[in-house]
């Protein structure tokens, strides 16, 4: 197949709070679709968008799925470079202690267990997204 | 240049539907290639053949089916944000046991893939959303 030769950067951008709209849900459906294709996926929370990988999620009192756990399997798909805005973290009072613990097992290292979650300055995430083929924004 | 478009919001309700639209339009008649419409999240009522917009505005579903039929275009809807939102074509109504279907002429449904696809064979995909 043709697209087998092709492999581009994918930036998924997460912007919004996991709750609240179907963005991020459907975002999440979208990564792990995509990760059937090979492509060189990176995924990045900026805005609100940090709380979808907040940890302890309860979705009891809003009567809506609850799909956090689903990050947590992001790993297996090998989406392994999720990077996080610091600044977008700091003015919401979080850090990387609030987020799950996200992990992938590193195939080149003896399937070490490694952390998939990077915080970036916002100047290291424009950089991120500058080198990009493909950025979708939800 | 080939272009990918992904239309994120519905019609009416949003301004990113009509946007698409007109830069769809826009990069045809400039001679650029359209790889695929792609509609996802309520994007994906602009496929609705049940609209019905008052008289003295644009109709944004007819537009969308007048184009695709003036420059054979691929108008795809992502089968999964349509079924939450009831959006069926003829096959998948009947698959489903439904007594309608609602998907307008000019569009066809199908999988996330097809989104990815778009981002892999277009130059470009430009997303409109909110």
């Amino acid at each position: 197949m043709e697209d087998e030769e092709v492999i581009k950067k994918f930036l998924y951008l997460n912007r919004k709070a996991p709750y609240g709209s179907i963005y991020a849900l459907e975002s999440l459906e979208v990564v792990l679709i995509g990760a059937a294709f090979d492509q060189n996926v990176s995924l990045a929370f900026i805005d609100d968008g940090v709380y979808q990988l907040k940890k302890d999620q309860s979705t009891d009192g809003i009567g809506m799925k609850n799909f956090s756990s689903t990050y947590r399997a992001l790993g297996d798909y090998d989406v392994n470079k999720i990077y996080v805005d610091k600044d977008s973290m700091d003015e919401r009072g979080l850090t990387i202690d609030d987020l799950m613990n996200l992990t992938y097992e590193d195939e080149d290292d003896d399937y070490a267990e490694k952390p998939s979650i990077s915080i970036l300055t916002s100047e290291k995430i424009s950089a991120l997204m500058e080198e990009q083929d493909v950025i979708l924004s939800f | 240049m080939k272009f990918g478009i992904q239309v994120n919001e519905g019609p009416y309700q949003h301004q990113s539907s009509d946007s698409a639209y007109q830069f769809t339009k826009a990069a045809l008649e400039k001679g650029h290639e359209i790889f695929r419409v792609f509609f996802y999240h309520d994007g994906v009522n602009n496929a609705s053949s049940l609209t019905i917009p008052p008289q003295d505005d644009r109709h944004i579903v007819d537009r969308w089916t007048a184009l695709a039929k003036e420059h054979n275009l691929d108008l795809v809807v992502c089968i999964a944000a349509a079924q939450r939102r009831g959006m069926l074509d003829e096959k998948e109504a009947k698959r489903q046991g439904k007594n309608a279907s609602n998907l307008a002429e000019g569009f066809r449904i199908s999988g996330l893939g097809q989104l990815i696809e778009a981002g892999i064979q277009s130059e470009r995909l430009v997303v409109f959303g909110d």
